[in-house]
């Protein structure tokens, strides 16, 4: 019988290891996406094992609208980044500097 | 029961493994597969979860949109992953240090406190004849209908706002303007002159 805490320290986990992504990965805006996305599935996680044993299904409906807008965020983020390297020939987070006066 | 929990461990343990591979992967072609396998996962683990409806919302929005979006944007562009990983390698302790305390936290309150003795409850067991699909449709067409509207509305935008921004016009190019080709008629390009015959010198 899977438990509530199992589920949850899973999903702690998850968002952890996307947070030391962030961190290891900071130059490639790529990859910084793909650790947003694993954050968002660690969010969901929570979600749905609350939904299950509370027995309340209205998580599972908030998990369908981050599952909505995490895709168009994905679509539209990578959308800049093709343009970035367009302009740039470069992904890399540390070139973007062109606002700092 | 003991067979589903050491699926759930199962699952878990690839889970968390494919994880950790898409953040110390060489290569994002890399990254990207093995957060699909994160994606093939997880979806199972809903599944055991009872949300079988978003397990495959998961599989096919996911894996078969958001995730081949990633791996055609990698292998689109032509990135020097070398210059990308240079400096990155001295940061690591600063992740696993930052990693580590979120773990910790999220921990204590999960397994330590139990969320203040929620977490010690069991599940409530579905009622018999339950299905996942119609439940959460029932809700989000009536209580949510508004709601998924708004949705469709991102969604909508979205698909706009990434054709309008990847959208380019390259100088020099001489298109075909069909609307004009249809629109012309014979007497605005030919014009016929009577005139005498002329004698052969």
């Amino acid at each position: 019988m899977i438990t509530l805490t199992e589920v949850l320290t899973l999903s702690g986990l998850l968002f952890s290891i996307a947070v030391a992504g962030v961190f290891l990965n900071r130059k490639n805006v790529i990859l910084l996406l793909m650790c947003i996305e694993l954050m968002l599935l660690a969010v969901n996680f929570n979600f749905v094992a609350f939904s299950r044993f509370l027995g309340d299904i209205n998580g599972q409906i908030f998990v369908f609208f981050i599952l909505t807008v995490a895709a168009a965020e994905a679509a539209i983020g990578l959308a800049i980044l093709v343009v970035l390297f367009r302009e740039r020939r470069s992904i890399d987070v540390e070139d973007l500097d062109s606002l700092q006066g | 029961m003991m067979f589903e929990t050491i699926l759930f461990f199962a699952f878990s343990a690839v889970l968390v493994g494919a994880a950790l591979g898409v953040i110390l992967a060489r290569n994002p072609v890399y990254s990207a597969l093995l957060l699909v396998l994160c994606f093939f996962n997880s979806a199972v683990i809903w599944l055991m979860l009872d949300a079988e409806f978003l397990g495959i919302v998961l599989v096919l929005v996911y894996v078969g949109a958001v995730m081949v979006l990633f791996l055609f944007v990698v292998m689109m562009l032509d990135v020097n992953l070398e210059e990308l990983r240079k400096g990155l390698a001295g940061y690591w302790p600063v992740a696993a240090i930052v990693a580590g305390l979120m773990v910790f936290a999220i921990l204590d309150v999960v397994v330590v406190k139990h969320l203040g003795g929620l977490a010690l409850r069991a599940a409530p067991p579905p009622p018999a004849g339950h299905s996942n699909t119609q439940a959460l449709g029932e809700a989000l067409f009536t209580r949510y209908a508004y709601p998924a509207q708004l949705a469709a509305v991102i969604l909508l935008v979205a698909s706009i706002a990434a054709i309008v921004l990847t959208l380019r016009h390259r100088a020099g190019v001489k298109p075909q303007n069909v609307g004009e080709q249809v629109r012309v008629s014979a007497k605005d390009r030919v014009r016929l002159v009577k005139m005498a015959s002329e004698k052969r010198p």
